[in-house]
């Protein structure tokens, strides 16, 4: 079983299974992990399940659409490499990920 | 832009807004009397049809008076269960779609390619010399513009500064209080509340913040716009008045900012430091608009859910006795008193493309409304949606806020406002008890309370 890790904002880190076919906003959701809103339950609406990848990272979950675009431009923390977890479907190739939480989720 | 609009930019440099409106003002009772232009009839209330002696296509959920009456529950339940995205050809404002299931309201608020917010979000139309534009009722770019010079003022960030200060004034009201005796909530607490943060979030004179409660009142008020109470004429009396106000407190600012003061966190200065909102005094409608937008968006919101939640606790006296045995909820509780009060009913688009929507062709111009307060009882969507649940699972999934790009800004300062008033009443009172049936707002627009009379009783 893979292991996927959430670091909140006063870096507190949370280790949690990979599910493959779950997303990032759900397993951290489903996980209780802190700092992950997710109000509009995952339609791609609200913009608060933001988190930030590293790098290396950013190339291997996709491609952002233009409505995820759209709703990151709204949050003020917003780096070259967020992402809405909402967006991210988890697969197995993604263990050992490595995923920041901003400050706060609008 | 109509051409009133474009006009008075033009003069905004030499005449001041204000006389502008005046002039505005005259012109529309001149063209109303020359034109004989029908005035838009005054509401006048009689008591709302059951429901079930209806035939659908009769079915008028922008009658102003569902709400006040108690009867919009099974109007809506009728529309979601036979007619989820329903046609009504002959009402006071016009032909309008009402959209009432979860799904499909999430689906056209995301959707702004397809359903556009101007030029209105309400369901009627203030008079074309008093067209005030805000980015509310502005499709990208132009919105995303203007909604980023302004979205510091109530962004998380900023909050963090002004905490103290919200739960210091929240103390100072509720410390104020009668005990033992009955008063009016509304009044004392909900408008009180409000009027406080809005001042603070626009630098607005501290003794003089009750005139922003009451210019939100009238902006919104309108019997044209949402079937509330407003005279047209009090309508432009009040708008030059606020331009008047809101000039002199741009100018000053100005005048500040460029004697090297700091800017503050302040509305008018961040507009001041943004170089797409820096001029916006030279564009008086859009000035008047986006300020009116920001006392509108956060005066009638906060206040009703402030009176909601205790009405709510009220009506459900188990979850109160959760509440006083677990305060860890109020955050949760907050947001469930959000969705279950709904204090703005609705937000309007209008269709760019022929769109179908559960079934129904909605054509191209056609107004759309979305039923926030009916997608938030939505039985496919929320289980026992009527009533109150503090520990409700998944309670933030609401749709008061709204989706997609035009979602509420001030969110998350709403949530700090109610979260403190709520920490700060338990540690004060063990009993809030409204002792009479509150008044309810006329208005198909705002969910909101006039007045309730509430008796605290100490710990």
């Amino acid at each position: 079983m893979g292991k996927i890790t959430y670091i909140e904002h006063d870096n507190t880190e949370h280790e949690v299974e990979l599910v493959v076919g779950s997303t990032l906003m759900d397993t951290a959701v489903n996980n209780a992990v802190p700092g992950i809103d997710g109000d509009c339950g995952g339609a791609c609406a609200c913009g608060t399940c933001h988190l930030i990848v590293s790098d290396e990272w950013l190339g291997r979950l996709g491609e952002p659409g233009s409505d995820e675009l759209q709703l990151l431009d709204m949050t003020p923390e917003r780096c070259k490499t967020s992402r809405l977890g909402c967006q991210v479907e988890v697969t197995e190739a993604m263990d050992g990920l490595i995923v920041r939480l901003p400050e706060f989720q609008m | 832009m109509n051409i009133h609009t474009r006009t008075m930019n033009t003069v905004a440099r030499v005449v001041p807004m204000h006389l502008q409106i005046k002039g505005a003002h005259l012109f529309y009772k001149a063209r109303t009397k020359v034109f004989n232009t029908p005035e838009f009839p005054a509401f006048v209330e009689e008591p709302v049809p059951d429901v079930s002696t209806l035939a659908l296509e009769d079915i008028d959920v922008s009658n102003p008076f569902l709400f006040r009456q108690d009867k919009w529950r099974s109007y809506f339940k009728r529309l979601r269960d036979e007619a989820p995205v329903h046609y009504q050809r002959n009402s006071p404002f016009g032909p309008f779609w009402s959209v009432t299931r979860y799904e499909d309201i999430q689906f056209v608020d995301k959707h702004h390619e397809l359903f556009s917010a101007e030029p209105f979000i309400v369901l009627g139309e203030t008079p074309d010399e008093l067209t005030i534009e805000m980015f509310i009722a502005m499709d990208p770019p132009k919105h995303d513009q203007q909604r980023r010079a302004v979205q510091g003022v109530v962004a998380p960030k900023n909050l963090k500064e002004m905490e103290a200060l919200i739960r210091e004034r929240t103390q100072d009201v509720l410390d104020n209080l009668p005990v033992d005796e009955p008063f009016d909530w509304v009044d004392n607490v909900s408008i009180e509340l409000t009027a406080r943060m809005l001042a603070t979030l626009l630098d607005f004179p501290y003794e003089q913040r009750r005139q922003l409660v009451y210019w939100s009142d009238l902006a919104g008020g309108g019997a044209e716009i949402t079937g509330g109470e407003t005279d047209t004429d009090l309508l432009f009396e009040g708008m030059s008045d606020m331009a008047k106000q809101f000039s002199l407190l741009w100018r000053d600012k100005e005048a500040r900012l460029a004697a090297g003061e700091q800017p503050g966190f302040d509305l008018i200065s961040l507009m001041l430091s943004n170089d797409d909102t820096k001029d916006l005094i030279n564009r008086p409608m859009e000035f008047l608009g986006n300020l009116a937008l920001l006392i509108v968006g956060g005066n009638d919101t906060t206040r009703n859910s402030m009176s909601g939640g205790v009405y709510a606790l009220n009506q459900f006296p188990d979850e109160f006795a959760k509440l006083k045995a677990n305060p860890d909820l109020i955050p949760n509780m907050v947001s469930e008193v959000i969705r279950w009060q709904t204090p703005l009913a609705y937000m309007r688009r209008v269709a760019k493309q022929d769109v179908e929507l559960n079934g129904q062709l909605i054509r191209k111009g056609d107004k759309v409304v979305m039923w926030y307060a009916s997608g938030n009882r939505d039985e496919r969507a929320i289980e026992q949606p009527d009533d109150l649940i503090i520990d409700r699972k998944g309670a933030r999934n609401h749709l008061s806020f709204g989706f997609g790009v035009h979602r509420c800004m001030g969110n998350r300062l709403a949530e700090l406002q109610l979260k403190i008033l709520w920490e700060e009443l338990l540690q004060r009172f063990d009993t809030i008890e409204v002792t009479a049936e509150p008044e309810r707002v006329q208005s198909n627009f705002v969910r909101g309370y006039s007045k309730m009379m509430v008796k605290l009783g100490s710990k």
